[in-house]
């Protein structure tokens, strides 16, 4: 192999190199999203992917039948959202929104994508004590279900049964 | 005006027609069920929420149902985020108001909030939309589509409506409020909806004052309708038309 050949092979691989590893020391200015864990022990509506994508068309076809026409359910509620993504630490501190560590500013800020839902809505539970578990019970987010001690209340039972008498 | 009279008319003749219950077949009819609504169902024109005053019980100087409302839905008080707002800008959900009779000299003492008309001007004059009536007849701002024009707020008889002209942090979750929209008494439509009562009703009540009254006009069983048929209830500017959801008494 002539040795010009093996320079220019060199050079190449030294060129490819350098494309590869430009975009990532340019980009150590701008910090990834940290998305912040939601509430141990609970799962979330929907699949990740899916909210994350989708979260939007979600909340705005909830809020329809909430102001609208008083569909007061807790799935896809903006509510509940906050209750469980930004629920408080250990120490009963909360992130407010525009910080990098709110739920909702995280990826917000980082995708320039401005949100005015927190103009009106609140950023935080409303009681920093709220214990709020999607996973007990098996049933999430089914409206009036009380998962304490795992067994239903006697409101919650009325609901079952007297949807049953009218179908 | 002739046409007016008959829409009137008309409406009353559905109205009638509506309360007596469905008739499905000849000899069987759907009468409604009084059960209470889960939280999956929309609000339903069965029902029909009003508010009954007494004015009679109700004290001169006691303004336990306005901060009944401001605790409950966030607005007025000391902590205020209205800081630069003037005192006629500032939000005003619920206010009493001083009635004296100049040749006796009588007082009269009442709070006074949105009406929650069956027929809105509010809602009249809305360009977006967003001045809306509920099914159940609660007159509400849907303050995502509001652009704060205003025009609602001089459709109003009542002097119901506030514009929010401040930035405002600390809202309550379940009373969302925000600067450069529109709002008003909404008969806390959050309690309303999970079967319980207005704030300022709940006040009233338990301070021994029982002046208040809140329920389904449309229930004959309720005793809100109970006490209208009973002894009867004004409408504040019943010279509108407009069929008002607060009624008071002793007027």
């Amino acid at each position: 192999m002539a040795y010009s050949q093996r320079l220019s092979r060199k050079a190449i691989a030294w060129l490819v190199g350098a494309i590869l590893v430009l975009p990532l020391t340019a980009s150590a200015g701008v910090p990834v999203p940290v998305i912040p864990k939601a509430k141990a022990g609970t799962t979330c509506v929907e699949p990740a992917n899916i909210m994350r994508r989708e979260h939007m068309k979600f909340i705005l076809h909830h809020r329809e039948e909430t102001v609208r026409q008083g569909i007061r359910t807790k799935k896809f509620s903006l509510k509940e959202c906050i209750a469980c993504h930004n629920a408080p630490d250990k120490s009963g501190a909360v992130a407010r929104i525009g910080t990098p560590e709110h739920f909702c500013s995280t990826c917000h800020n980082y995708a320039a994508v401005k949100i005015d839902c927190f103009e009106c809505h609140a950023d935080k539970p409303a009681n920093t004590h709220y214990r709020h578990s999607l996973a007990e019970g098996k049933t999430p987010h089914h409206p009036g279900m009380k998962s304490e001690d795992k067994v239903l209340s006697t409101k919650t039972l009325e609901i079952i049964t007297a949807k049953g008498e009218k179908q | 005006m002739s046409r007016q009279e008959t829409d009137s008319s008309r409406r009353q003749f559905l109205g009638q027609a509506a309360a007596a219950g469905l008739l499905i077949a000849p000899g069987v009819m759907l009468y409604k069920v009084a059960q209470a609504r889960t939280p999956e169902m929309p609000a339903s024109a069965i029902n029909r929420w009003g508010m009954l005053i007494d004015t009679n019980k109700c004290a001169t100087g006691c303004s336990d149902c306005v901060s009944a409302c401001q605790t409950e839905n966030g607005w007025g008080g000391k902590n205020s985020n209205e800081k630069h707002s003037a005192i006629t800008q500032k939000a005003q959900w619920i206010r009493k108001v001083k009635l004296t009779d100049k040749l006796s000299g009588y007082v009269q003492s009442l709070p006074l909030m949105c009406q929650h008309c069956e027929s809105p001007p509010c809602v009249d004059v809305c360009p977006t939309g967003a001045s809306m009536k509920r099914a159940d007849g609660l007159v509400l701002v849907d303050k995502h589509i509001c652009i704060g024009c205003r025009y609602c707020m001089m459709a109003c008889p009542y002097k119901a409506r506030s514009f929010v002209h401040e930035t405002l942090t600390g809202q309550k979750p379940y009373a969302p409020r925000g600067k450069g929209t529109v709002e008003a008494c909404t008969m806390c439509v959050q309690r309303v909806d999970t079967g319980r009562t207005p704030a300022c009703v709940e006040a009233c009540s338990g301070e021994g004052h029982k002046a208040m009254y809140f329920g389904d006009l449309k229930d004959p069983a309720s005793e809100i309708s109970k006490r209208l048929k009973k002894y009867g209830g004004s409408e504040i500017r019943s010279d509108l038309d407009l069929n008002t959801g607060v009624r008071y008494q002793g007027l």
